[in-house]
């Protein structure tokens, strides 16, 4: 069922693909950055628990572009479908859960490495890196990526062309983005925004990162860890059960 | 033995019946041709046959698998290229091919050679490192046969594969096509909706008209079971040639139908000459596979260009 060389063909076509197109991956470091330097620039007065608000949420951005790229890069089976290269995959002799796996780890290769570019950024913000920190943060990059990813995959298996797509950008990823704690921090907003946070997968991985790097929490460690962890290997057997049900 | 069979192939998609009840043959070595106007079933048919659908009933075997339930041995033996391209555009030539060759496990010390080897039997070789996307339809098209051969398959399936293609381009896919058939000896079956193409191509027809085949033979065949061919003869005097040889006079011409044109075409002559007629011009009409699926069918066939936009208002509709 797993055909191991077959996985490695499709991660290194998407990888290959995400690197070649370079507007792609511009975008999913430029808009990060964007909002890092303006949003963290224009409220740089605030300090949030001893560090400045841009450091504060660095974190976040990291996250931010993990999620986009990451949730994209499910999507992107749509254009596959549209432009005729997952036929060339589909009556290929590799089993789904192959194809699955390969589309997965390629998409998540790809997030982590937009996410790895904004990383060594860090030393311009005066955040030190250790290398234990980034191997820390490259575990929990992972578990994010691969859940949405896994999403991403689950979403495109149910749409036919690209017309849903504007809208999962809008009513998904920015909330997903907005409601995590990523530019703010939750032990200050209202207890009904806090619940909802409480329900987004990203909040973890944020107060992962932010623990990792920062050395501050909302969170303990572990119970980050169990909603990442649960989240990606959910959303990987739904996936990979929604691949194999297609004909 | 048969490399591909079928037995009451039938595919309905809600109600609709796409492909109704086709019995195929296929032998080793053959170019087969499955012709037919747009919507005929023919795409459907090879879909089936290459495990995309799942037939709503009846059977199929490709190479000795069964579609349904051999899946992956039936897709280890059979090399596709689509109707509508399928190649990555962001990667060159070679990058797809490499993909392909992972996927279908090629052995890893004849990848190299495999991918030169079909590389120079379309003739990409000297632009294999480009993206595919600026290559124009006709070297797609290549590169896609091209790919579908890496694995050494038994069976080839080309779907409508010069579809949208200018005059000249196409002429060249049919002697790449003609070309590896010898090379290759492998099994093809292709569709088409050009004559002409299925005409110089095929060694067996298959006319597929509503989802149901409606004749099988040599194209040689088909063409004799429309009738015999038509000799016309521009002439001093129709009328008595035309009672003298058995025709009839047709406007100022006078027709002769026969089964050997060429032999009955000397006599004709001595005829006219001995009665003193003077012959002006005499030309033989030879029924094409356009009156046998007309005769077959009832139907003239359809005329349809393949530029993008009548590719994507028939993808559009086919959803």
């Amino acid at each position: 069922m797993i055909n191991p060389e077959a996985i490695y063909w499709i991660w290194y076509r998407e990888v290959l693909r995400f690197w070649r197109t370079k507007s792609r991956l511009f975008s999913s470091i430029a808009q990060p950055l964007m909002l890092l330097a303006f949003l963290g620039g224009g409220l740089s007065f605030m300090k949030v628990g001893g560090a400045s608000y841009q450091v504060f949420m660095f974190p976040g951005i990291l996250c931010m572009s993990l999620l986009t790229v990451s949730v994209m890069s499910g999507i992107s089976v749509i254009w596959d479908k549209e432009f005729g290269f997952l036929k060339e995959i589909l009556v290929s002799p590799i089993s789904r859960l192959s194809m699955f796996i390969g589309k997965a780890l390629g998409g998540a290769s790809s997030a982590m490495l937009s996410s790895i570019l904004i990383l060594t950024l860090a030393p311009l913000l005066g955040v030190k890196l250790s290398l234990i920190m980034i191997l820390q943060s490259l575990v929990i990059m992972f578990l994010v990526a691969i859940g949405f990813v896994s999403l991403g995959l689950i979403i495109a298996s149910f749409l036919d062309s690209f017309e849903g797509f504007g809208m999962i950008m809008n009513f998904l990823v920015m909330p997903l983005f907005f409601l995590s704690g990523a530019l703010f921090p939750l032990e200050q907003v209202p207890a009904w925004l806090k619940t909802i946070s409480m329900l987004d997968p990203v909040t973890y991985g944020v107060d992962a990162l932010r623990t990792i790097i920062l050395g501050e929490s909302v969170f303990p460690m572990q119970m980050n860890l169990t909603v990442l962890i649960s989240f990606a290997i959910v959303m990987f057997t739904i996936g990979t059960w929604t691949f194999n049900r297609q004909e | 033995m048969s490399v591909i069979s079928t037995k009451k192939l039938v595919k309905k998609f809600n109600g609709l019946t796409a492909v109704n009840g086709v019995d195929l043959s296929i032998e080793e070595g053959e170019i087969f041709g499955l012709l037919g106007p747009n919507g005929a079933g023919k795409t459907t048919t090879i879909s089936m046959l290459c495990t995309i659908l799942k037939p709503t009933s009846g059977t199929a075997t490709v190479n000795g698998y069964d579609v349904i339930s051999d899946q992956e041995a039936v897709r280890k033996s059979i090399g596709i290229a689509f109707q509508d391209p399928s190649l990555d555009h962001k990667l060159t030539g070679r990058e797809n091919l490499r993909v392909h060759m992972g996927l279908y496990g090629v052995p890893k010390d004849e990848r190299k050679k495999r991918m030169e080897e079909v590389l120079k039997l379309v003739q990409l070789t000297n632009r294999a490192d480009e993206p595919t996307q600026n290559y124009s339809g006709g070297m797609k098209r290549r590169l896609e046969i091209a790919r579908s051969l890496l694995h050494y398959p038994k069976v080839l399936f080309l779907d409508e594969p010069t579809l949208g293609l200018d005059p000249q381009t196409r002429r060249h896919l049919w002697e790449y096509i003609q070309n590896l058939a010898k090379k290759e000896k492998i099994t093809i079956l292709l569709t088409t909706h050009y004559m002409e193409e299925a005409d110089l191509l095929c060694n067996r027809i298959a006319i597929i008209d509503e989802g149901k085949i409606v004749v099988i033979g040599t194209p040689d065949e088909l063409k004799e079971k429309v009738g015999g061919d038509t000799i016309r003869i521009k002439c001093g005097n129709p009328k008595k040639l035309a009672s003298s040889v058995k025709g009839k006079v047709q406007k100022d011409e006078v027709l002769i139908v026969t089964d050997k044109a060429e032999k009955l075409l000397p006599k004709i002559f001595k005829t006219a000459d001995t009665k003193g007629i003077e012959i002006f011009s005499a030309r033989i009409d030879r029924p094409s596979l356009e009156d046998v699926f007309l005769k077959f069918t009832g139907k003239e066939m359809r005329r349809e260009t393949g530029s993008f936009k009548d590719i994507m208002k028939r993808r559009m509709r086919s959803r």
